[in-house]
């Protein structure tokens, strides 16, 4: 079986569409399906490694949004589930985001690093 | 021939990424390659079968005059060529209200993705921005 | 060594992240690796010769074993001529692409 990398980059879209990031739960799906996946946020999503995220409150005319996205939980379960996450580390520096801030588990590479992570699998979903 | 899993996101008409995926299939079953098509998210809605073309009040042009395919008769001209397999992600289509669509498109998810991909010569991921 | 497509849809003038595929495609060219950065859509619009702190010299200068192509239909979308390309870039199509596509183990990159 093919490894893959999921390359996220995009990042907060999804919040009254699937309470989910749309690529995170993807991700997921595939691990559960048996697929051999590892997942790379750089760019704006390293910011769904910070913990501490809280999406409640929409409410549009008297329908309330009850749940919640939780990303950072989702990127602690994906890491639960075995799926490899990284993040680039100059992505989090330039946002202001320090290492302490980040989900436990998470693997820190370069810039340097991308070429190297993407040459160690098979095959890219540079979504 | 090879077998390429090309997995979509974009609705149509808001990206030039819905046109340029729609030359590489259609190029690639030109050459006799196979296709796989994983329609996620917003991409759901290119297969929509009530989608209809319009006259341009702008160029004063009527329906006849602009002659303008939807993406739903593109999608369903690839499909003609037997050498194309369409899925579009049923969750997506469920929240989006975009169950009534073409012949040949079929209903899956992402384990549909992964079996493409570990099956086919080559997997070609096309995000959204 | 391995074989990849990086296919760069953007432009620098648009996006906050500009040198990102071009930046990737020197690292992977410099590991070893066999790289083709084919660009269409946007992604053509640092073909034009006279674009301000384009990536793309910068890129062959860097990696000159990158293979540079951009989508005929891109440029010709755009009013951009074969005649005023950025030195090294070759005009390609999307049958090419598609041949670049099914090699067999390459490893590909939308962007």
């Amino acid at each position: 079986m093919a490894s893959i990398l999921s390359v996220v980059e995009r990042a907060y879209h999804g919040t009254i569409e699937e309470q989910d990031d749309t690529i995170l739960w993807l991700s997921h799906m595939i691990k559960n399906a048996g697929g051999d996946i590892s997942l790379l946020l750089r760019g704006n999503a390293v910011n769904y490694a910070v913990l501490g995220q809280d999406a409640t409150g929409l409410s549009f005319g008297d329908v309330k949004l009850e749940v919640a996205p939780t990303l950072d939980k989702d990127v602690e379960n994906l890491i639960s589930a075995g799926v490899t996450t990284y993040v680039v580390q100059e992505d989090l520096e330039e946002r202001g985001i320090k290492h302490e801030e980040v989900a436990k588990g998470i693997s820190m590479i370069g810039r340097a690093q991308v070429a190297d992570l993407f040459d160690s699998h098979d095959s890219i979903w540079h979504w | 021939m090879a077998t390429l899993t090309i997995a979509l996101m974009d609705s149509p008409y808001e990206s030039g990424t819905t046109t340029t995926a729609l030359r590489i299939i259609d190029a690639a079953v030109r050459k006799g390659h196979r296709v796989n098509v994983f329609a996620y998210e917003g991409a759901v809605n290119l297969t929509m079968a009530d989608q209809k073309p319009h006259p341009n009040p702008v160029k004063g042009t009527s329906v006849e005059d602009q002659h303008h395919p939807t993406t739903s008769e593109w999608v369903a001209g690839v499909l003609k060529t037997e050498l194309v397999d369409w899925i579009n992600c049923g969750l997506c289509v469920d929240e989006r209200g975009a169950g009534n669509w073409i012949e040949g498109a079929r209903r899956g998810g992402p384990p549909d993705l992964l079996k493409w991909s570990n099956e086919s010569d080559n997997t070609l991921i096309i995000g959204t921005r | 060594m391995a074989q990849y497509v990086l296919i760069e849809s953007r432009d620098p003038f648009e996006y906050g992240d500009p040198l990102y595929i071009y930046d990737l495609a020197g690292d992977l060219s410099a590991k070893g690796n066999d790289v083709t950065l084919f660009l269409v859509q946007n992604g053509v619009l640092t073909t034009r010769n006279g674009v301000k702190d384009n990536p793309l010299p910068k890129l062959r200068q860097k990696a000159p074993g990158v293979s540079v192509h951009a989508d005929d239909f891109s440029l010709r979308e755009r009013g951009i001529s074969a005649a005023n390309l950025v030195e090294g870039v070759s005009v390609s199509n999307i049958d090419s692409l598609v041949d670049l596509l099914v090699q067999d183990g390459a490893k590909i990159v939308w962007h």
